[in-house]
């Protein structure tokens, strides 16, 4: 029984969570434009929202490199710059710890906001109040985590899941048996974050997509957008 | 085809970079951009306009897309002016451009709603019963009917289908009208001049029924009975174009660009022309800002004001110098010259009523109505006369009811104006003055009751021996005060002499400087001087909202008179308040009151139903002897008001309504059984005291109104004066009552009325409103019905502020399951046709109506006021009590004949304002137009009036404003009277046709026709009096001119024969509640104003979300700095305003702007939006009229006396508020009674604490 929940959540629910999140974000990017937006109530109060907003989304992004890089280079490049896996556990315990911290004050202050303003809260859809608790749910399990790292300062149990991570995405049917016996905290963070990518194109998440990184590589100021025809060759 | 495939385009994308590469032009999608450029496109737009509550009337661009109205603009097609006159558009105002918020609000009503507790019990009896039965079960059983009356205003509405309301109300009806009678049907909606039809529908419904419709100009106290006194019409005014033909412009209690928004543009560009304009008004109002000199005057003495203004215009222009083109005005055009008779009083001289032909030997000649003919003296022979144009001339004879200088055999006259130029001899005569009566808030001055003046008088010959007599123009000079060298005391030589009406005087009492009230008065005069009249007085409601209102309007009136601005170009008065001009009147009105079918229809004035129905003559405090002159004649002046009221019901002056104890059904049948006529049957009942008239005993349950409809109105959210003796009394439910009844002070009883101990409450049966929005009316209603939008309707609309005529369109279908009122009441009428066999059949009904202004019968009663209840004099119907009239309903027909033009168009003909014509023509060209009907039965062969589109083809081809070849036909039958050719006015458009589809593609201008006394054309704009001046049509008054002389016996004795300075009444409603509930915050206590409001009424309400988004988002009131700072009141606070009437809450604006020692709260703020409980009542907010009670005047009540005959919505008593005084003071302990609904304590009324416990 247990082997079969374990593959079901580490072997099939990744690709349910993955392909929801794929074509869930196309779908609605296609046929609901007016949708995709941040859904900000700035507008709404702006108190608690300078710290609350950047403390958040500033500790969330270093969360989100961290676990995109952590989980997804691949050990033989660790291995070949030299960077112990012990190092880079104790690494991730303390940016992550960090950052998780300024992630923490941050999505308390925007709690605090969204569920006790009363305006905000009129104004709030179910999805947007449930994202925000499921995230601060999510954040809380990975704090957690850290204590039961603490206990394998090697980083051999990282391993596992870089395993894991790198088998789901190059399609290893077994991937999910690296994970079988890790800490159950682990796992619950695991199904947690895999639940966000489920329900990410149903929710405002979605603004991920937009983050308008393209503006550190614009060229020009002022953007003029025309139906004529441009030389490429000019 | 995929937003997302579609930017996957890294190999094509380009980008251009210029100016240097600080920027770049790319072929990036554009898509995008169409959100933006959608946001303004549409698919159509149609043509509506506001209407019921605005006197804008502006053309509006309705915009509909994908079936949704989404917003509208202003329409800028109207017809083109003349060349030097400024366009009329654009017209509209923000009230306007946020109506279409309401289609789809929260707000509105979708489905018709009813009471829950009264549609269980309506089901429950309907499984045995019939529907009349099942209704009568349930109202004849008081813990029944308790069980949804009591619950009126505490919720509890669920969702009805239309056939199950529409039963229950046609039953209510049938069970009423067999019960009690058919004048137990009531039903109150206001202005049709905003949307004909819809009004039209009620009111057709309601009298083919031979139900009552209530009028509303007076209850509103939009009606200036000042305008029927002098003029014999109710408010002719001016259109606002004619604002630019003017020289000087007092703007008195009128804030134009706040209230007129559409039509300031005029005033502005009068100013840009040159015009010179003073602003009079207590408040910095934004029209202040417009003004030349402000004139900041107390609230409630512009009569000290206008009279000084008078007395300085007098002196300059009539006395010390003459000017020809002032003198030949009043010589031709006013009453002047007419003689008054003076009699001996107390060993003093009064005037008493005009000299007529009948008190000379041999009746001057006259043999036509010599009773009502007034003399003057011919200025070339000095002998007595009788110039044409008297009333008397009117009825009985042809040819002859004109101002031409003639007598009757047609030889020329030059009357005198002052007795001074003849052989006369000086006498002192007594002048009522008031201005000493001492008030808390006011101030008085010292003088005597009595002010005797000399002047010239003359002895006259007459039946009864040697009188004494004087011409209006000598009493009128002396009235002022004004030296002319006769001597004798009480008057001024200087002006800065304290003699009332002295500018002097007048600083003390105004607070204006007297230099100032010089200077307006002097440039007033002198440019009409040099103008040939034109100086104009743009007024508003805040003047007419006074208990003494008619002595504000009167003091205007006569300055404007003594210049010769009234009937000119850019001159006259111009009272633009509530009334909106109905400008086809004629073609409007047969269909509205059913006239094709019946005549005369019921109607009853508003002002007196209210005060005797919701019972708060029984709260009354003002004693008739605290206004009655000190130099009244001898005369039974006892009583309290509604006695005034009863007898002038009893006398046929005022309508009444529910009419007599018994069911008027039941009366010709006792006339039959008792050999009589009924008319002579009701006249020998009611002398006997067989017959009994319900005014005398309005709490008996026999003579209560059963049924209400409200439709196109707030009542009891917005006008309903009183508001919490409504609940009390004629609703029955939790009320803030805060006072107590004449019994309970052991004050003196009325005498005419029966006093019962317990007031009567909850007399309604069943109250119907219809509305799009859930107003506060709408809460306290058994049954609510969904009605269109004035988007989703076609209907008529008229303005008195523009000459067009325009209609309402429907843009999109009425949504949800709404109706417009039209199709409402036809269902209402189908519903009843099926309902009444039950309990009724073809009926024969007994009118009672009073003395109508206007017909052959407005000269009832010429020399003295006689009593037949008291054996004074026979009741001889139409002469001395109601005329009687018997009218044939065919109940089970109902529907039938509301949806046809009945016969009595083609037997009878129509007719306005005592000129009558045939229509046969019309109504064979309505056939055509409509279609006749095809079904066998009794309205076979008939013009349809199917749709409200066939209602408005028939007002459109009835009346001669819209009808050119009725408006010749009306202009020769007024010939015949006046003896002059009028036609030519008309005959250049005889072939003009405006009909609904013509005016849906632009406004049209209307025809010139003799229902108004201005004329439409290339040459002048509308201006009221104008036919009276340049075609020599008479005034419809005693003397046929402009009446300043009121010599009805109650106008003196209330001293009101001239006009005089009469400080605010003391309402006394203060006193008895002060510092009787404290709440620890310290008070103040202010006069209460309630001005027309920035962000509603005028094209919208108070609830809607945009004007709530600009103003305070719910109620205010307005206070001055240093008001707010004795009360420890700051901005924004929560404050209570109460007295003895009850209490409202709001939150204080506090602002330089206000006066000390007042407060405004805008009218008709919503108690449904942010309105707590007050401390005191322990009742929600409360409205404006919360705190205020209704004091009828004895004088309005007066008729059967030519221009004071009463006429629906022209004259009668109206519901005056501004003397009222409150209690102001902070919230402490703020309660949003957001409380389940508790049956055991909402009888129990009292502070919050306590029922907080």
């Amino acid at each position: 029984m247990a082997q079969f929940l374990n593959q079901m959540m580490f072997g099939w629910y990744p690709y349910l969570c993955l392909t929801v999140f794929l074509v869930g974000s196309w779908a609605r990017f296609d046929r609901e434009q007016y949708t995709w937006r941040t859904g900000s109530s700035q507008l709404l109060r702006r108190k608690q929202l300078m710290w609350g907003s950047n403390l958040f989304h500033v500790g969330i992004l270093i969360i989100f490199m961290g676990h995109f890089v952590g989980l997804l280079t691949p050990i033989a490049i660790f291995d070949a710059i030299g960077i112990p896996h012990g190092f880079k556990q104790v690494m991730a315990i303390v940016v992550g710890g960090v950052a998780g911290l300024m992630c923490l004050v941050g999505i308390s202050l925007l709690t605090h906001r969204r569920l006790t303003d009363v305006r905000i809260r009129k104004t709030s859809s179910f999805g947007d109040t449930a994202i925000l608790l499921v995230l601060f749910a999510q954040l809380l399990l990975g704090l957690l985590t850290i204590f039961v790292s603490l206990g394998h300062l090697d980083g051999h149990e990282m391993v596992k899941f870089m395993n894991w991570a790198q088998g789901v995405l190059t399609l290893q049917v077994d991937s999910w048996k690296w994970l079988v016996d890790v800490h159950p905290i682990f796992k619950l963070h695991l199904v947690l974050g895999m639940t966000i990518f489920l329900v990410f194109p149903f929710t405002r998440l979605v603004h991920i997509w937009s983050a308008p990184v393209w503006y550190f590589g614009r060229q020009g100021y002022q953007v003029v957008r025309t139906r004529k025809q441009l030389n490429a060759a000019e | 085809m995929s937003h997302f495939l579609d930017r996957l385009t890294f190999f094509q994308r380009v980008k251009q970079p210029f100016s240097g590469g600080h920027g770049i032009t790319t072929n990036e999608d554009r898509r995008w951009e169409d959100g933006y450029r959608k946001r303004w496109q549409h698919d159509k737009i149609v043509r509506s306009t506001h209407g019921a509550n605005c006197t804008g009337s502006c053309s509006w661009k309705i915009y509909v897309k994908g079936g949704i109205v989404t917003w509208e603009t202003q329409q800028t097609d109207y017809p083109r002016t003349r060349p030097d006159l400024p366009n009329h558009e654009p017209r509209g105002c923000p009230r306007g451009a946020s109506y279409s918020w309401y289609l789809y609000s929260a707000n509105r009503v979708k489905y018709p709603l009813v009471r829950s507790a009264l549609v269980k019990l309506y089901r429950e009896a309907r499984r045995t019963m019939t529907p009349v039965a099942a209704w009568a079960s349930i109202v004849r059983d008081p813990k029944k009917r308790d069980a949804y009356t009591t619950k009126r205003g505490h919720g509890g509405f669920v969702r009805a289908d239309w056939n199950e309301v529409n039963e229950i109300i046609a039953a209510a009806n049938a069970h009423t009208i067999k019960d009690h009678g058919p004048d137990r049907v009531v039903g109150f909606s206001p202005i049709p001049a905003m949307s004909m039809v819809s009004y039209a529908a009620g009111a057709r419904y309601l009298s083919l029924l031979g139900g009552v419709c209530l009028s509303f100009y007076d209850w509103y106290c939009d009606l200036p009975p000042s305008s029927p006194q002098t003029w014999g019409e109710q408010t002719d005014v001016a259109e606002s174009a004619d604002w630019y033909n003017s020289g000087f412009l007092i703007l008195w209690g009128s804030n134009v660009p706040q209230t007129r928004t559409p039509d300031a543009h005029f005033y502005t560009e009068a100013r840009y022309r040159g015009a010179k304009s003073a602003v009079i008004c207590p408040d910095y109002s934004e029209a202040s800002k417009f003004a030349d000199i402000w004139l900041s005057v107390k609230q409630g003495t512009d009569s000290a004001l206008a009279m000084a203004m008078g007395h300085v215009i007098l002196k300059q222009f009539h006395v010390d110098r003459k000017v020809d083109y002032f003198t030949d005005y009043v010589k031709r055009y006013t009453d002047m010259p007419m003689l008054v008779k003076l009699v001996r009083q107390d060993g003093r001289l009064v005037p008493d009523r005009f000299v007529r032909s009948s008190d000379i030997a041999g009746d001057l000649g006259e043999t036509n109505n010599a009773e009502w003919k007034t003399l003057a003296f011919d200025a070339q022979s000095g002998e007595l006369v009788a110039p044409l144009g008297s009333v008397g001339f009117r009825w009985g004879e042809k040819g002859k009811w004109n101002l031409e200088a003639k007598r009757s055999d047609g030889t020329g006259v030059d009357l005198m104006l002052s007795l001074a130029d003849r052989q006369h001899e000086l006498a002192d005569v007594a002048f009522p003055y008031f201005g000493n009566i001492e008030h808390d808030h006011f101030v008085s001055s010292d003088h005597a009751s009595v002010l005797e003046r000399r002047m010239p008088v003359a002895k006259l010959a007459s039946k009864d021996g040697e009188i004494l007599v004087a011409s209006v123009y000598d009493l009128f000079l002396a009235n002022y005060g004004v030296d002319r060298g006769f001597g004798g005391a009480n008057v001024a030589k200087s002006f800065d002499e304290d003699v009332p009406y002295t500018p002097a005087w007048a600083e003390k009492i105004t607070g204006v400087p007297r230099d100032q009230i010089i200077q307006v008065a002097h440039e007033f005069a002198l440019n009409a001087e040099k103008t040939n009249g034109r100086s104009m007085v743009i007024i508003g409601a805040a003047m007419n909202h006074w208990y003494h209102c008619d002595m504000n309007y009167r003091g205007v009136i006569n300055m404007l008179v003594m210049c010769g601005c009234v009937g000119q170009s850019g001159g006259g008065w111009a009272h633009y308040v509530g009334q909106e001009k109905l400008r086809p009147q004629a073609g409007w009105a047969p269909v509205a009151f059913a006239l094709d079918w019946g005549r005369p229809s019921r109607q009853q004035n508003g002002t007196s139903f209210f005060y005797a129905h919701s019972d708060q003559w029984r709260y009354e405090t003002l004693d008739p002897k605290d206004i009655l002159s000190p130099t009244a004649p001898a005369g039974p002046w006892d009583g309290a008001l509604i006695d005034y009221n009863v007898r002038a019901e009893r006398m046929g002056w005022l309508p009444s309504a529910p009419q007599l104890e018994i069911n008027p059904l039941s009366i010709a049948a006792k006339a039959a059984a008792a050999g009589l006529e009924p008319k002579d049957y009701v006249a020998q009942g009611l002398t006997s005291g067989e017959l009994k008239m319900s005014c005398e005993d309005p709490d008996n349950p026999k003579n209560w109104p059963r049924n209400l409809f409200v439709w196109r109105s707030n009542l009891l959210g917005s006008s309903g004066k009183g508001h919490e003796y409504f609940l009390k009394h004629l609703l029955g439910t939790s009320h803030g009552v805060l006072g107590k009844n004449l019994g309970e002070q052991g004050l003196a009883k009325p005498k005419e009325v029966r006093w019962h101990e317990q007031g009567a409450e909850g007399k309604l049966d069943l109250l119907v409103t219809l509305d799009f929005r859930m107003s506060t009316t709408c809460v306290y209603s058994d049954i609510v019905l969904p009605a269109a939008t004035w988007y989703e309707k076609d209907d008529l609309n008229t303005s008195d502020m523009h000459p067009f005529i325009h209609p309402l369109g429907a843009a999109v279908d009425p949504i949800w399951e709404s109706r417009t009122d039209w199709e409402i009441y036809k269902g209402l009428a189908k519903a009843f046709s099926e309902v009444a066999p039950e309990v009724l059949g073809v009926e024969t009904d007994v009118v009672l109506a009073p003395i109508m202004h206007d017909s052959a019968g407005e000269i009832a009663q010429a020399l003295d006021v006689k009593e037949w209840k008291k054996g004074e004099t026979p009741a001889v119907p139409g002469r001395t009590m109601p005329s009687v009239a018997v009218v044939q309903r065919d109940y089970p027909n109902t529907y039938e004949r509301f949806t046809s033009l009945g016969p009595l168009m083609e037997n009878l003909g129509n007719g306005i304002k005592g000129i009558a014509w045939e229509t046969k023509h019309e109504v064979e060209h309505l056939r055509q137009l409509n279609g006749v009907v095809l079904e066998e039965g009794p309205t076979k062969g008939l013009a349809k009036l199917n749709t409200a589109i066939d209602a408005a083809e028939a007002v459109l081809m009835m009346a001669p404003e819209t009808n050119g070849e009725v408006a010749v036909r009306a202009w020769n039958s007024l010939s015949k009277t006046t003896g002059l050719e009028h036609a030519h006015l008309a005959l250049p458009k005889e072939d003009e046709k405006i009909r609904f589809r013509d005016i849906v593609a632009q406004p049209r201008k209307i025809i010139s026709a003799p229902t108004w006394s201005g004329l439409e054309s290339e040459h002048v704009c509308y201006n009221a009096g104008y036919t009276n001046v340049h075609e020599f049509i008479p005034w419809r008054t005693l003397t046929g001119r402009q009446q300043l002389y009121q010599d009805h016996l109650w106008m003196r004795a209330f001293g009101e024969g001239l006009c005089v300075y009469r400080p605010p009444i003391d309402t006394r409603t203060v006193k008895p509640v002060i510092d009787k509930h404290p709440n620890g915050e310290k008070q103040v206590v202010l006069n209460f104003i309630t001005p027309h409001q920035k962000w509603g009424i005028h094209s919208t309400y108070t609830d809607n979300l945009l004007m709530l988004t600009l103003s305070r988002g719910g109620p205010i009131v307005w206070i001055s700095e240093i008001d707010a700072k004795a009360a420890g009141i700051v901005d924004n606070d929560w404050i209570e305003a109460y007295n003895s009437n009850g209490a409202l809450t709001a939150r204080a604006v506090v602002s330089q702007r206000v006066k000390q020692g007042m407060c405004l709260m805008y009218h008709a703020q919503e108690k449904i939006v942010n309105a707590p409980g007050s401390e005191t009542t322990g009742r929600r907010g409360g409205i404006h009229n919360s705190v205020t009670r209704v004091v009828p005047k004895p004088t309005h009540m007066i008729g059967g006396y030519a221009q004071q005959a009463y006429g629906f919505n022209y004259y009668g008593t109206i519901g005056t508020n501004r003397d009222e005084f409150v209690i102001v003071r902070k919230i402490k302990k703020l309660d949003w009674l957001e409380r389940p609904y508790d049956p055991a304590k909402q009888k129990t009324r009292g502070p919050l604490t306590s029922a907080a416990e």
